[in-house]
């Protein structure tokens, strides 16, 4: 679900078709008919936005069929635990949980916590549950226990308040019934893959659920995950072999650009930034982000070897270890608050490296004005792209809104080397770091991104040689000695992996996480990459062919953290530590060893923490967990079906309607998520959702999508000959129904509109997609691939002209995956004429520029 | 050697020098349509680009083979019914599935909601009686030591008179260049024991390269599964020896008919019999008049 | 009438080859062909620049340019498979549109001018200083450290090395830029 795996990651899809082969079932459930629907066993069609429906509905029939994986769901995961008294669910308040202060539009999380912890769940967090994710999205981490366990818990899972009742009670609404009448999906086609998931359960069997950005990119995105780990943990499909919730995630690096990031609210290894409150205070940070138990209780250990990483000699235990050097986050920095600072004026200069806002984002118009508003904009890329070139071709200068002459920004276009020109790691969706080898120098101008990081340090430094000021100190003290290699000088990517795996105070590689410490020993740039550079070797430079080795291939790259390929695997085995069946053997508890064993994979447990272990008064860090909880970075060791933090929009996925709607939520008075983020401001307006009036202007439902044959905005595809030949074209997707209802004609041309855009499209009528029934309507979907701009070898207008900005609040991600919309034959008018058709939507549906 | 794939230059001509025929085993029943053959062909072959524009034609628009296409992927949307009634699921869940409706009494699908979207890449069949190569005047195509057909660049003038023998349509003058060119099954890869770019590629493994007699095997006992889990449709195209053209070194599998695929259900070697071929005769002579003229003004290049 | 003879003025071998349809038909340039594999001056193991399903590529190198690049069969993940963009890398850093050198756009210029990239360096340095003192927060107004500038502003990663990704975090961070984002927000 949420994902369209044979046409976006064709590649890993050979899996698919080989688990079929030997009798597995694949099911898709999906808005559009797909390739991968087309591969797919059973296809469902789903209404865009409802997904938690569905899933909340398969979490229903699992329970209240008893279907649960018992062992399991007692043992593992925080089904047992009772939850504070003062908990009230959306049954009862219809759609909110318990602590939402309208004044804001946040919650109060306190009331979700486990019963008889503090009142604060972490220390400190109730003055920041709303509006800064730093803390509250990596929260997981962040739960104070007393040796590791919940304080009160019922292990025949009967207590009212217990974790197992609430969720039964959360989902009893979440019908076969409610599926068919709020997704569409008809009851039996439902059942059908409920029962199916149900029967690939147990000891004997497992089933994996992929997503993509299908879920990621809604108001309720990381809800819609959630509800998927729900069911994997409830059917025990997490941490074994065959299981997982998979995501499937669409760019080279994007995991390892969220690992080591380029984020506003992370440090390395998902450290969070720091806030303000902690001000100059390391141990008041760590107190504020880190429990006791669990992974994250070494907190202090990670960040102190982190700071050491970046300030060497610098950092020492009397300044605490430079932790002042780190800047400060107090609220949503954010890429889209971001851009909309801009436009305000405050953001003036801005670096853009691989990235093309100028199409790839949504309300992509915005986000050009935002452009036209900077003092300065460097673009590194392998072309001219959108970006690099708004102030000289856009729609915005095609419908003569603007000129050239008009926009002060000064523009830099660096260019940027291949893949086959430099060194380095890309992090697969699977967390498998794989080192890529230069092939050739980077030609002309071009350099790698490594070079231009290092000499824009080199250059800043060198101009703030002997500044008195304190501000200055952090860029002076940086370590920033990297060697230069070849004929353009290029740093050495090697000797920056080899900072991230860190040292000990006598120059050793660190081999492992547990080897940090927090008074000043180890130096460590990401603790989850410790050990990547074990015994002075590259390890994602391995490259022992995968036909000799066994199907775990552990030594091809390296996986974070500690070469684990399944995470948790630790629940591969039953509490016992017995596998829990030969068939899914994977990692095993060996008495006579007194030890882990496995098939292949690095057990991720403590590797002679015996599956009996009963953690003493006052432990903490890992030697917290149970010998039988596998969930070692969760400070109780256990799976949350109940989430008691970490999340900023209730501790269970629930279901609301996207920001752009045209029905009702047929589950609770809330119509949309109550903590999505909006952007009132001109600009950026809605279409009228549900029965507001001039919703009727918007009656269709719109999605977008990728295509096989392009990659996201274009930027790597549109350029290459032999890819912009196979889809040369904007189109739209729509049934023959729509189709007849607007006149649309097969092969010609049409025009979708919201309140922010209208573009055109060539039209494909196929009874891929289907209007649905529901609630006693008919809705129809328009299908747009959003791979289209104004450069390329092929042209077209962009998808993510017509998005709003719409955030889920947990991540910022905005809504990408549905809208409403209208849409009508013909071509879109050009110049003035664009606008006029603009401001007439606008006009009828009752909103504003 | 297996006797039946003997072609009239293949191995006889080659002694010693001969390697096993090598083919392509395209089974349609797993390919996804990510068209990953007909770029690397593309790569590896130097084959120039061909924009069609935007066709309509579902999510095809390279339109067919050509000069300057040598693998196509056609796109077949269907209508079926779908579900436990679906001919594809997958072989062990047919059972599986079937005693699920058993045991909660469910429903089939409405009659008319499913759909069925083929996708099967196409590419030169390579035949053992080749009419392309038979009516060759100069040389430019000839058999390999792989058994398979191949057209060499130097060689051809552009006559074009293989152009209409194809009983598949495959052979085809590229435009400004005048010389005929088609998939070679990578006759330079093949020399070192590597296999053809769009095999290599193919992430499905839909399309499978080998010695063919390997290849037929594999093929006939991948289509006895399929109907075995109900794929009533599934059929080997161009596998055996007994069609129109002595069989293919490149077959395929195909879940419906080769018309619904825009392939010749009886494709016919032109040049077999020639009572009955007057008719593509006449067009190859027509063919002849304008590629020699094609020549003698291409000549003066 | 279709031809089955050749015809005069072309000539074919006779011998083993009767008809002239295998190898006395083969050209010299079809008997030496060899595959740009062979001829390359070395194979380097990459991994494909496009999604993140992460299959290994083999580029070859000829003369110090790409000439191919095709799956890595030693690859675990993708067993030597490439999809149609990783099929067509080699293309795509061989793009027509690939851009070789600086570009630079002065406020209200109407068309590019070039750049040497030292200068440019040096002119994208002043004005991360200059931006970065004009908007400079010490703390905010309880009195809690800040230490930071919005005024800059980053975005893109999810395309970049891990290692391009670390520097560009430390030197922001160290600069006091904490607006740095990537396509992980997308």
């Amino acid at each position: 679900m949420g994902s369209n795996m044979a046409e976006q990651h064709p590649v890993g899809f050979q899996w698919v078709i080989e688990a079929k082969e030997r009798g597995a079932t694949v099911m898709h459930v999906d808005p559009r008919f797909t390739r991968t629907s087309a591969m797919a066993d059973l296809h469902a069609p789903l209404r865009p936005g409802t997904d938690i429906v569905f899933l909340g509905a398969v979490i229903n029939h699992i329970m209240s069929g008893r279907r649960e994986f018992t062992e399991y769901v007692r043992h593992y995961t925080n089904a047992r635990v009772i939850i504070k008294e003062s908990f009230r669910d959306t049954d009862e308040l219809d759609g909110y949980f318990s602590g939402f202060e309208q004044e804001d539009g946040l919650y109060r999380v306190d009331s979700w916590g486990y019963a008889g912890t503090s009142g604060e769940l972490t220390a400190g967090k109730r003055e920041q549950t709303g509006d800064v994710s730093g803390d509250q999205a990596h929260g997981a981490h962040g739960m104070k226990l007393e040796h590791g366990e919940p304080p009160e818990e019922d292990w025949t899972l009967q207590h009212p308040r217990c974790v197992f009742q609430i969720l039964r009670r959360h989902y009893a609404r979440y019908t076969p019934e409610m599926v068919e009448e709020v997704c569409g999906v008809p009851r039996e086609r439902f059942l059908q893959i409920a029962e199916t998931l149900c029967r690939n359960s147990g000891p004997e069997r497992t089933g994996a659920i992929c997503y993509a950005v299908g879920w990621t990119q809604h108001t309720v995105g990381v809800q819609m995950i959630r509800a998927a780990s729900i069911i994997q943990l409830l059917l025990g499909n997490v941490g074994r072999p065959g299981g997982g919730v998979l995501a499937l995630r669409g760019h080279a690096n994007i995991q390892g650009s969220t690992d080591i990031p380029t984020l506003y609210d992370i440090l390395p290894g998902y450290i969070p930034m720091p806030h303000p409150t902690s001000r100059d205070d390391l141990a008041r940070f760590v107190e504020l982000n880190g429990p006791d138990t669990g992974a994250w209780g070494s907190l202090d250990a990670y960040v102190t070897s982190l700071l050491k990483a970046w300030w060497g000699e610098a950092a020492t235990a009397d300044n605490q270890f430079a932790y002042s050097y780190l800047p400060r986050i107090d609220g949503d920095h954010s890429h889209y608050p971001m851009m909309l600072r801009m436009l305000d004026g405050r953001t003036r200069g801005f670096v853009v490296i691989g990235q093309n806002p100028a199409v790839g984002s949504a309300n992509s118009g915005l986000m050009r004005r935002a452009l036209a508003n900077l003092e300065w904009l460097v673009v590194r890329d392998m072309s001219e792209i959108e970006t690099a070139a708004f102030w000289h071709d856009s729609p915005e200068i095609e419908a003569g809104e603007t000129r050239p002459e008009e926009i002060a920004t000064e523009v830099f276009f660096l260019p940027a080397a291949a893949h086959t020109e430099k060194d380095g790691t890309f992090t697969n969706t699977q967390r498998l770091l794989q080192w890529h080898h230069k092939a050739v120098e980077p030609p002309g101008d071009c350099r790698s991104d490594l070079w231009f990081a290092y000499q824009l340090g080199q250059r800043i430094r060198a101009r703030l040689a002997g500044s008195p000021l304190q501000r200055d100190r952090p860029l002076l003290d940086l370590t920033w000695d990297y060697p230069l290699q070849g004929p353009k000088q290029e740093p050495d990517a090697d000797a920056v992996m080899q900072e991230i795996n860190g040292r000990h105070a006598d120059g050793r590689f660190v081999s492992r996480y547990q080897e940090l410490r927090a008074d000043g020993s180890t130096s460590c740039g990401s603790w989850i990459h410790a050990g990547i550079y074990a015994d002075g070797v590259n390890q994602t430079a391995r490259k022992k062919p995968g036909r000799e080795q066994n199907w775990i291939a552990p030594e091809w790259g390296w996986a974070w953290p500690g070469n684990r390929h399944i995470l948790y695997n630790r629940a591969s085995a039953d509490p016992q530590g017995r596998p829990w069946s030969e068939r899914k053997r994977y990692v095993w508890w060996d008495a006579d060893e007194g030890s882990w064993q496995s098939l292949g994979d690095v057990p991720d447990f403590e590797p002679t923490t015996p599956p009996d272990y009963t953690p003493p008064d006052g432990a903490t860090g890992t030697s917290a967990i149970r010998g039988d909880a596998p969930f070692i970075l969760h400070p109780d060791g256990l799976g949350w079906l109940y989430a008691p933090q970490g999340l900023v929009d209730g501790p269970l996925p629930t279901h609301y309607e996207p920001e752009e709607s045209p029905v009702p939520n047929r589950l609770y008075a809330v119509r949309a998520s109550p903590t999505r983020q909006r952007f009132e401001r001109p600009g950026n307006p809605y279409n009228p959702a549900d029965a507001q009036p001039g919703a009727d202007v918007f009656p269709f439902v719109l999605g977008t999508y990728r295509l096989t044959e392009h990659h996201t905005a274009g930027g790597m595809s549109r350029t290459v000959p032999y890819l912009a030949e196979l889809q040369p074209e904007l189109f739209c997707e729509v049934s023959p129904q729509l189709a007849a209802l607007r006149g649309l004609e097969h092969g010609g041309w049409a025009t979708i509109a919201t309140t922010r855009a209208a573009i055109e499209a060539r039209v494909m009528v196929t009874e891929r997609v289907k209007p649905l029934r529901v609630q006693g309507r008919t809705l129809h979907t328009v299908g747009l691939p959003y791979h289209w701009g104004r450069k390329g070898l092929v042209k077209g207008d962009a998808a993510n002209e017509l998005l709003g900005l719409a955030l889920d609040r947990n991540v910022h991600i905005s809504e990408y995956k549905v809208a409403t919309c209208d849409i009508r034959p013909g071509r879109r008018p050009r110049g003035p004429a664009l606008a006029a058709l603009l401001s007439d939507y606008r006009r009828r549906a009752g909103v504003g520029r | 050697m297996s006797e039946r794939l003997r072609t009239h230059a293949w191995p006889g001509t080659y002694d010693g020098e001969a390697k096993p025929r090598m083919g392509f085993f395209t089974d349609t029943s797993i390919c996804i349509g990510c068209k990953a053959c007909e770029v690397a062909c593309k790569e590896w072959n130097r084959v120039p680009e061909s924009p069609q524009g935007f066709t309509g034609d579902s999510y095809d628009n390279t339109v067919d083979l050509g000069a300057n296409s040598w693998r196509h992927v056609a796109f077949v949307e269907q209508r079926k019914p779908l579900g436990i009634d679906a001919a594809e699921r997958s072989l062990a869940e047919a059972a599986n599935l079937d005693q699920l409706v058993a045991e909660t009494g469910l429903q089939t699908y409405q009659e008319g909601d499913g759909l069925r979207w083929l996708m099967a890449s196409d590419v030169c069949k390579h035949c053992t009686e080749a009419a392309c190569l038979e009516v060759c005047p100069t040389g430019a195509l000839f058999r390999t030591e792989f058994g398979t057909v191949v057209v060499q660049e130097d060689v051809c003038n552009g006559c074009g008179y293989c152009v209409p023998a194809c009983p598949f349509g495959v052979l085809d003058q590229r435009e400004g260049d005048g010389r005929v060119w088609k998939c070679t099954l990578c006759y330079d890869r093949l020399k070192d024991d590597q296999e053809p770019a769009c095999a290599q590629a193919c992430p499905t493994d839909s399309i499978q390269f080998g010695e063919l007699d390997d290849l037929r095997e594999r093929a006939r006992a991948r289509v006895e599964a399929l109907a075995e889990a109900g794929a009533e449709r599934a059929q080997l195209y161009l596998a055996g020896d007994d069609d129109g053209i002595g069989g293919a070194g490149a077959f395929f599998l195909l879940l419906d008919d080769p018309e619904v695929y825009g392939l010749p259900p009886d494709p016919v070697d032109a040049t077999r019999d020639l009572g009955s071929t007057w008719a593509a005769a006449g067009v190859a002579a027509a063919a002849l008049g304008a590629a020699l003229a094609a020549v003698v003004l291409g000549g003066r290049r | 009438m279709a031809p089955r003879v050749p015809l005069p003025g072309f000539v074919r071998q006779l011998g083993t080859d009767p008809l002239g349809l295998g190898r006395s038909a083969r050209s010299r340039r079809s008997e030496r062909l060899a595959p740009r594999t062979r001829t390359a001056d070395r194979v380097v193991q990459s991994i494909c620049p496009y999604c993140a399903v992460g299959c290994g590529q083999r580029v070859y190198v000829k003369d110090e340019k790409v000439v191919q690049i095709e799956g890595d069969p030693d690859s675990p993940i993708s067993r030597g498979r490439l999809c149609p963009k990783g099929a067509a890398s080699e293309a795509y850093v061989n793009s027509p549109l690939r851009e070789y050198q600086v570009r630079y756009r002065r406020p209200h210029g109407t068309e590019w001018e070039s750049l040497d990239l030292d200068t440019a360096m040096e002119m994208i340095a002043d004005r991360v200083l200059r931006t970065r003192a004009e908007t400079w927060e010490d703390q905010n107004s309880r009195g809690e450290p800040l230490r930071r500038t919005l005024g800059i502003a980053a975005l893109g990663g999810a395309t970049l090395d891990s290692e391009e990704n670390y520097l560009l975090k430390k030197l922001f961070t160290a600069l006091g830029a904490v607006s740095i984002e990537n396509q992980a927000r997308i």
